[in-house]
């Protein structure tokens, strides 16, 4: 390998994409676009739900009930009506998530032990059955009620990130999410572009090698997967106080060590795309996958089995453990050393592959 | 040295079903401008890519520059330039950035790489243009960019493809000088054409027709075995005369310039009075007389012979 040819096609592959501005917009745009939707926007953690109350049996403990789980914050009182059929019509209407039904025998009916009041769910929206479900906890008498402290023999404390705030829990993951989108799309796109427009052909009947031509188109685009990893950590910071409570330095050899898993993937599309519309298309079957198995949206433990396995393939899940592991848990890389090794054996099966099915020949 | 910069032998380049180069024997020699003519789809561009060891052959043996394809490729990309036949240089960078970038992928040192940049933007009219996109050039400019390209590092022997398929006729001599300029300093081209004329200004010349190597040698060597076949004929109703004359057996072609018809005929019936009786008879009057043959003639004698034999065995 001669370090100078390399250095003239890294040289070129950046002056070329100095005056690609379309490709420049998405490299600096598409982070901050992404965080601002999946930090403001997408938010799991649902607080205000609206909801409606129908107490039939008003006494002062239906009154205390109610007042409880309006104290929760998860719901938020909209209207008061005077039956269930009346919150039945409202939750059809989509004017309120959660109605709250307290039948008229509501004090017999606790002294009994049976089901008190009934919480209706709108349940066409899986996050909002789940918030709601929350409600059910709550205790309906002061604790020296014994019905009360048999319900709720275990207590849930979270950890890492006691608001729940899901800024905390997205933005570690956004990293590895906007480095997937990127980084591939780019370097399948880069070489598959250089082919379509003719260029390939000039450049295999130059003494570049292989290596060379590889290792050239993908370091430039190595420093852009951490200018964005740079990025989307700052903007994390400072719009939305992420803690970073591991190294620095080890957040950013496992963003290197997704960014070169990437452009390797990256590198291997291209030499099997013949377009760059195909290019796009494959980097998409990668890319669901990712966004859908990796942890980041869906956690792994609940996925069965076959999409476990699935999921350990994807250089996307070993960021996200990693990542979240060194910034929300202060974890070390050397903790979490498996996923480490996976993201490098990643890395050279794919290289090598890449380097193997890149001929210098037009067959 | 005196052995040829190409040899080879029984080249063959098959895709699937399809035979696009059919056991071609092919002999360069150094220092000269070699043409490769033929139609569309004839096999020039993929008798080239193979000869620069960019694509296997299904069969046959290539030397270049003695070494051997495609075992040698690499040790040959030093020595050879290729200019392609779609524009190939970087449209998004500029003319300098472009010569400078394939003079430093070819191997020149710094200091190589200025002054040989500097002489080929100013050898090439291009240096008023130096920080133009190559995008942005007009087609004859390309063409002259890619040419600097091709040349940056001095190769000694350079394959052209159908070169100036996309420019006026003007910036068409203009390449053509710069081509023998080369030969001169002792580079072997070997440039593949659709056009006669340029055909007529190669040193040698080979045709090529559905893969096969239907004829070669000097443009002159090939025009004088067709010596007293080709005749002008000069009539007033030219339509009519030709449909009569090309109903003729030993007529092989009839082509029409202007008011003139330009009459190629079989070896073995070549005569002016044949054509004259045939128009007599036809109740059409035309002067007939003998004119001396060109490579187009060539070409069609060399493609037809070969469709019929093709043709034979079926």
């Amino acid at each position: 390998m001669n370090p100078r040819r390399l250095w003239a096609i890294m040289v070129k592959e950046l002056r070329q994409l100095r005056r690609d501005r379309v490709t420049l917009t998405m490299i600096l745009a598409m982070p901050i676009m992404q965080l601002v939707l999946f930090g403001y926007a997408i938010n799991l953690n649902l607080r205000h739900l609206p909801a409606a109350v129908a107490d039939q049996a008003q006494t002062a403990g239906s009154r205390a009930a109610i007042q409880d789980m309006l104290a929760s914050g998860v719901i938020e009182l909209r209207a008061t009506v005077q039956s269930p059929q009346q919150l039945t019509d409202l939750l059809r209407q989509g004017r309120i998530s959660v109605g709250i039904a307290v039948p008229t025998d509501f004090e017999r009916r606790k002294l009994d032990g049976r089901e008190a009041i009934q919480v209706m769910v709108d349940g066409s929206d899986n996050v909002v059955q789940a918030a709601a479900a929350q409600l059910a906890q709550y205790p309906l008498d002061p604790p020296d009620d014994f019905h009360a402290r048999a319900e709720q023999p275990v207590s849930v404390v979270g950890f890492y990130n006691p608001q729940r705030r899901s800024p905390v829990n997205i933005v570690p993951g956004l990293v590895g999410v906007i480095l997937t989108m990127t980084m591939v799309l780019f370097t399948a796109v880069a070489i598959v572009r250089e082919t379509e427009r003719g260029n390939m052909e000039l450049l295999i009947t130059t003494p570049v090698s292989r290596t060379e031509l590889m290792l050239g188109k993908v370091l430039p685009y190595a420093a852009i997967g951490l200018l964005q990893t740079s990025l989307v950590l700052l903007l994390g910071v400072w719009l939305f106080q992420v803690p970073i409570r591991g190294h620095l330095g080890d957040v950013y050899i496992a963003a290197s060590l997704l960014i070169l898993a990437n452009l390797s993937l990256g590198l291997l599309i291209s030499t099997r795309a013949k377009s760059q519309f195909q290019a796009m298309q494959m980097t998409f079957f990668v890319f669901l996958p990712s966004i859908l198995l990796s942890g980041f949206m869906f956690p792994y433990d609940g996925m069965p089995r076959p999409a476990q396995w699935l999921s350990e393939l994807l250089p996307l899940t070993h960021f996200m453990r990693l990542v979240r592991g060194i910034m929300l848990r202060g974890a070390t890389l050397g903790d979490l050393w498996p996923d480490g090794m996976a993201l490098l054996a990643f890395i050279a099966v794919m290289l090598t592959l890449a380097i193997r099915l890149f001929h210098k020949r037009l067959d | 040295m005196t052995e040829s910069a190409i040899h080879a032998c029984g080249l063959t380049k098959r895709f699937g079903a399809l035979v696009a180069v059919n056991a071609v024997n092919l002999d360069v020699p150094r220092a000269c401008v070699y043409g490769f003519l033929g139609p569309n789809g004839s096999g020039k561009s993929t008798t080239i890519r193979m000869l620069c060891g960019l694509l296997t052959p299904s069969g046959g043996e290539i030397e270049v520059l003695g070494l051997r394809m495609p075992q040698q490729a690499e040790q040959l990309k030093r020595r050879i330039g290729y200019m392609t036949q779609k524009f190939s240089l970087f449209d998004d960078l500029s003319v300098r950035q472009n010569l400078e970038f394939l003079a430093t992928v070819q191997g020149l040192t710094r200091q190589q790489e200025k002054g040989r940049v500097d002489d080929l933007l100013r050898r090439y009219r291009l240096d008023d243009r130096q920080d133009q996109l190559a995008g942005t050039l007009s087609g004859g400019q390309k063409q002259r960019l890619a040419l600097a390209g091709a040349i940056v590092h001095a190769p000694e022997l350079l394959f052209l493809d159908e070169p100036t398929s996309a420019v006026d006729p003007e910036s068409r001599r203009d390449f053509w000088e710069k081509l023998f300029e080369l030969a001169d300093e002792g580079t072997t081209i070997l440039v593949s054409t659709h056009y006669m004329d340029e055909a007529e200004r190669c040193h040698r010349l080979a045709i090529l027709d559905n893969g096969n190597l239907v004829a070669d040698g000097t443009p002159s060597e090939l025009t004088a075995t067709l010596a007293g076949r080709t005749f002008l004929v000069r009539s007033a109703s030219p339509r009519h005369a030709k449909a009569t004359l090309a109903s003729l057996s030993d007529v092989l072609s009839v082509a029409q310039i202007g008011n003139e018809l330009r009459v190629l005929m079989r070896e073995s019936g070549a005569s002016a009075e044949a054509l004259r009786a045939c128009l007599g008879q036809a109740g059409t009057s035309g002067e007939v007389e003998g004119t001396p043959p060109n490579l187009e003639d060539v070409f069609v004698v060399a493609t037809r012979a070969h469709g019929a034999r093709a043709e034979q065995p079926a």
